[in-house]
């Protein structure tokens, strides 16, 4: 880094100022224009009526159920696909079995199909005239137009996120560590806690905000099952539209301007949280190179 | 405690990595297990270990049938090749973590836990290191911790796997020693794994040379050095040049080459090992041996000069060494690029077909 300024004059390839400041002067226009304009819209628009009336349309009625109902649900899902996402990437990691490679595909469909489709899957699968709804109807269970069911797609649609974030560092690390346990005596549960747990601790916190995200700001797939019907099953993005569609412009922003500032706080927790690895990392290849000397 | 493997067989799909083999262990030995890599020797170990499931067979620690026994409850150490240090914990951590895990019943208390830790770690003389993590010590530092860890619980048995494989020559010579010590100091029956065979000669009490799933000669470094029983472990065991000779003309000839059988060998075509201490090196042919070589190059190793020869106008596979003492080199002052002529003292006569070797002095 020090001789950086000494070889200033050395142009590397693709380094021709032209190129240079032409690409970069793209790549920040574009991002202001798709990226930061809308964002600070986003809060100008709810602000446009005064600060007073932002907070009072926070406070209406159902604009404060469809905020409880996004967080119950994204409190069901977090740890759902927590726990699910941890034995998904165990046993495809630590386990040999005919149709390992297919379920490591399957895995991807959730990324792979629209939300929309999935909602309608479900739809069908579920409904009252589904194959299994109409089953559950005459047990007088209801899922679908209703919070499970929105449940139930949330997890669908964000269930890759943990085992993805797992299976390359569970793949990475082996399974030496767990088997040194276990001869040292480890039950399954110490095993887990005390040697898996720790290892894969900051990729399983990473895999969890990008489920919350995703479980927070999820629209299509919610939008098919859940029937919109306010105050009772509208989510909070459902809800952004349903305002906008009913002309209280101001009012939708202002819903909007808590799933941006949601957004915001994901970003920058997941910042830290890679900041705070690569320092991890630093320091160990420091301390590496500290025993080398 | 005393180890019994009696008729254990392994295979991982259409591989079998260990046809049934059986090996008793005596209590308090320490036993190598010497081969090239594929020949199954860290599949027995592992199974020995409970890792790894076999196929048949059964096994004993003293006289309890731990053959159906879960990893868990076989209580042996087992030092990975690459330690498998915990890296969130510290190297106390680590230790201690074997006795952590007890059961409520059996654990000492907190005080106890840390009293057998320090007094491990002095023992593999790191207790400086205590509060370091993993990622801060050497290799070799690695590798002491990880025998503390697995003797922590105080096992009866200790595998250990390719122990010293990833240390430099100096480190693995020292820890060879030490670990020697220690087995005898503490009395465990041990088990390790090696592709080193100096390794598996200067530390065990019996080698087990093993190759392609089987046993092929178990036996004590001394007497599987003077008498290896087939052409792998000759192979295995030291550099041996390969002699390929026809009987005719009462003689072992290899196109030009030729060699006087000695009083008591068979009068049969077959190979001729002879290792590269066993000769005398002339300028000149003798009566007894017609090999004429090339030397293409000469090595100073230690106390001794390796030469390296090809063949003159006759065939052998490989390239081959003979040792010299200072003082014989000396005398003669070969130079790369000379030809010279070997004479062997001693040697081990495969006849074809024939499995086992039948020694010939001349």
């Amino acid at each position: 880094m020090s001789n950086r300024s000494g070889q200033a004059h050395q142009l590397r390839v693709g380094d021709r100022p032209l190129i240079k400041y032409t690409l970069i002067g793209i790549t920040l226009l574009l991002t202001i224009l798709l990226l930061v304009v809308p964002l600070i819209s986003i809060f100008q628009q709810a602000l446009v009526e005064g600060v007073g009336h932002y907070f009072a349309s926070l406070l209406e009625g159902d604009t404060l159920h469809a905020i409880g109902l996004t967080l119950f649900v994204a409190l069901l899902t977090v740890p759902i696909n927590l726990v699910f996402g941890v034995m998904l990437a165990w046993s495809v990691t630590r386990f040999e079995f005919p149709g390992r490679k297919l379920l490591m595909t399957l895995m991807d469909i959730p990324f792979a199909v629209s939300p929309v489709v999935a909602g309608l899957l479900y739809l069908l699968l579920y409904g009252n005239n589904g194959w299994i709804g109409s089953w559950l109807y005459d047990q007088d269970i209801q899922l679908m137009f209703a919070w499970p069911g929105i449940v139930m797609v949330t997890v669908f649609v964000t269930c890759p996120f943990v085992a993805r974030e797992l299976i390359p560092l569970m793949q990475q690390q082996g399974r030496e560590d767990e088997e040194a346990a276990v001869i040292l005596g480890a039950s399954g549960w110490q095993l887990f806690r005390r040697v898996t747990l720790p290892n894969i601790k900051w990729a399983l916190i990473y895999g969890v905000i990008l489920t919350n995200a995703r479980a927070v700001g999820e629209f299509g797939a919610v939008s098919v099952v859940s029937g919109n019907i306010r105050g009772e099953t509208n989510t909070l993005p459902l809800h952004v539209q349903l305002q906008y569609e009913d002309y209280q412009a101001a009012a939708a922003f202002a819903s909007a301007s808590l799933l941006a500032l949601i957004a915001l706080i994901t970003l920058l927790f997941k910042a830290y949280i890679e900041w705070r690895q690569e320092k991890l990392m630093h320091h160990e290849s420091d301390q590496e190179k500290q025993v080398a000397k | 405690m005393s180890i019994l493997i009696d008729n254990i067989s392994k295979h991982f799909g259409s591989f079998q990595a260990l046809s049934p083999l059986s090996l008793d262990i005596n209590e308090g030995e320490m036993i190598g297990l010497l081969g090239p890599s594929g020949s199954g020797k860290t599949t027995l170990l592992r199974i020995i270990a409970g890792l790894e499931g076999a196929d048949s067979g059964r096994i004993q620690f003293g006289d309890r049938d731990v053959t159906n026994l879960h990893v868990r409850d076989r209580r042996v150490g087992f030092v990975f090749q690459n330690y498998a240090l915990f890296r969130h914990m510290t190297v106390a951590d680590n230790v201690a973590f074997g006795l952590e895990v007890l059961p409520k019943s059996k654990r000492p208390d907190a005080a106890t836990i840390r009293k057998r830790v320090m007094h491990l770690l002095d023992m593999v003389q790191l207790g400086h290191l205590a509060q370091r993590f993993p990622s801060q010590l050497s290799g070799g530092q690695k590798q002491r911790i990880a025998l503390a860890r697995a003797l922590a619980t105080q096992p009866e048995v200790l595998l250990l796997d390719e122990p010293f494989g990833a240390l430099d020559a100096k480190v693995r010579k020292e820890l060879r020693r030490w670990l020697r010590g220690l087995h005898d100091e503490l009395g465990f029956t041990s088990v390790f794994v090696t592709h080193d065979q100096e390794e598996a000669l200067e530390l065990s009490d019996r080698v087990v040379v093993m190759s392609n799933g089987h046993i092929e000669q178990i036996d004590q470094p001394g007497d599987l050095y003077a008498s290896p029983n087939s052409r792998f472990v000759f192979d295995f065991l030291g550099n041996a040049n390969v002699f390929d000779a026809q009987f005719s003309h009462g003689k072992w000839q290899n196109d030009v080459a030729s060699l006087q059988l000695p009083n008591e060998a068979p009068k049969t075509a077959g190979q001729i090992y002879l290792r590269s201490h066993e000769f005398h090196v002339s300028s000149v042919a003798t009566e007894q041996a017609f090999l004429p070589l090339k030397v293409v190059a000469i090595n100073l190793i230690g106390a001794e000069v390796r030469l390296e020869l090809t063949p003159i106008d006759w065939r052998s596979d490989n390239i081959w060494e003979v040792d010299l003492p200072h003082k014989a080199f000396d005398k003669h002052c070969f130079e790369k690029g000379q030809t010279v002529f070997v004479t062997p003292k001693a040697g081990y006569f495969f006849a074809n077909g024939q499995k086992t070797p039948q020694p010939v002095y001349w």
